[in-house]
């Protein structure tokens, strides 16, 4: 092997992997709230007794759990523009990402509803507290103080497949280093340092869900159990 | 080809459903055995090796599955190697399994009581017995759930191969869609087709963790709990 590694080509091109970085951070961090947001809202119709609402939040999860990331970011993006809703690329991405994040997130949360004990409930609903206040006090807080490391983990994941959004050519740091490699020639290298880009982006969303976990669940940080 | 949909494209769409197939088959062969290693040097007495595999598990982990399929592609190629594209895909995949999978077996394996160790040293095993004859046949019951569950992660993430340009079921769609011109349909039976792939897996996974809960529940008589196997999907 004969190859000469150099990196000052790729090097020289740090403000834009910066950039890309930053970007990456703004669509893992809305895809996150948003499907946080409809993972919960779909966890908790999977509880209803109306079919009509049960059914097809399971539905969903099972049809995005068992298709690629991949193939659901083609058919919003080129799917919805041929039914002529043309939407642009980002947009496209966040929306994949959300539909995504959103059946894993409902059946992280599922578990973390399931494992409250019935006793709790019925002794919230005793105490006259209205359902918003059982489902918010009693059920929710506690199951995702519970679910906390599965979910974080999960999201961090999100962030890593966020990458995958570059296929459809939204702004991000994958995409970026794909203009980067075609304008210095230089692929291998390129990709080494958006692979570098990429852990300490991993290791600083642990760090940020670390921290933002001993801030929300000071219970048990004062049970001292480990996060 | 005219542009209708007709019976070619449907053949060449299952032509790349068989090479996800075997692509994942592949991947799970190679990470599994890889995978293996890993659970085994991460549970190691020798330090070094501890760190060593935790090191390859936060690397892998922490770097996205498409860079990965790059960094393989532009690798073999620097290295003056021409090989096809399954090769690049094939090594990627394996090496991202491995890092997964290696930690889900050794949560199974911890997941083994500390007992049986004990039990298994006080009848003057060698450690190796120890591990092979007491640890890890009932390690094997409890990896079988989560290890069918990631299956179902292995065929969705082979859809990543066709950004090397390995035609298979994702990259088939695209060719396709190429010609035609009609992205909803043809990815709705891309996806359609995955589903039917994942969703048996998905199912079995699941029938085996109930089964595996209900033996749980019947001999320790434990509550069902979360978080005894935790593993993340993507």
């Amino acid at each position: 092997m004969t190859y000469k590694f150099d990196f000052s080509g790729v090097l020289a091109q740090w403000p834009l992997f910066l950039h890309g970085a930053w970007l990456t951070i703004q669509l893992s961090v809305s895809a996150t709230i948003l499907g946080l947001l409809i993972g919960t809202l779909c966890a908790i119709g999977r509880r209803s007794h109306n079919a009509w609402i049960a059914r097809p939040c399971s539905l969903y999860v099972e049809i995005i759990r068992n298709t690629p990331l991949l193939v659901q970011i083609f058919i919003v993006y080129f799917g919805l523009s041929s039914l002529g809703w043309k939407v642009p690329a980002y947009a496209a991405a966040i929306a994949a990402l959300v539909i995504n994040i959103g059946a894993y997130t409902t059946e992280i949360m599922r578990a973390g509803i399931e494992s409250i004990h019935k006793g709790q409930i019925e002794a919230a609903q005793c105490l006259a507290l209205s359902k918003v206040q059982v489902y918010w006090h009693v059920i929710l807080r506690p199951a995702m103080e519970r679910v906390y490391p599965a979910l974080t983990s999960q999201f961090v994941l999100l962030m890593l497949a966020s990458s995958i959004t570059s296929q459809i050519s939204a702004e991000e740091l994958t995409a970026i280093a794909n203009r980067v490699q075609s304008d210095t020639y230089r692929s291998f290298e390129t990709y080494i340092v958006v692979a570098v880009f990429y852990l300490l982006l991993s290791l600083l969303m642990r760090t940020a869900f670390w921290a933002i976990g001993q801030a929300m669940f000071t219970r048990r940080r004062r049970l001292g159990t480990p996060m | 080809m005219n542009n209708e949909f007709n019976i070619n494209h449907l053949q060449f769409l299952v032509q790349g459903a068989g090479w996800t197939v075997i692509l994942s088959l592949m991947a799970f062969a190679g990470g599994g055995l890889l995978g293996f290693g890993v659970a085994l040097a991460r549970i190691s007495r020798s330090r070094w090796l501890r760190w060593i595999s935790l090191g390859y598990v936060q690397l892998v982990q922490g770097t996205p599955l498409l860079i990965l399929m790059f960094l393989a592609y532009f690798g073999l190629s620097i290295m003056g190697l021409t090989l096809p594209a399954i090769v690049a895909a094939g090594i990627s995949m394996t090496i991202y399994v491995s890092a997964y999978i290696g930690e889900i077996w050794r949560g199974c394996i911890e997941a083994v009581p500390r007992t049986q160790w004990e039990a298994a040293e006080c009848l003057a095993l060698t450690r190796s017995q120890r591990l092979f004859k007491v640890i890890l046949p009932q390690a094997l019951r409890i990896a079988t759930p989560p290890t069918v569950g990631f299956m179902v992660q292995i065929v969705k993430n082979t859809s990543l191969a066709s950004v090397v340009g390995f035609v298979e079921l994702a990259r088939a769609g695209q060719v396709i869609n190429n010609s035609l011109f009609e992205p909803f349909m043809v990815y709705m039976l891309v996806a359609g087709l995955y589903f039917l792939l994942c969703y048996p897996l998905s199912w079995w996974a699941r029938k085996l963790e109930d089964r595996l809960l209900v033996v749980r529940n019947s001999v320790t008589k434990t509550k069902k709990g979360i978080g005894d196997v935790q593993y993340c999907e993507s």
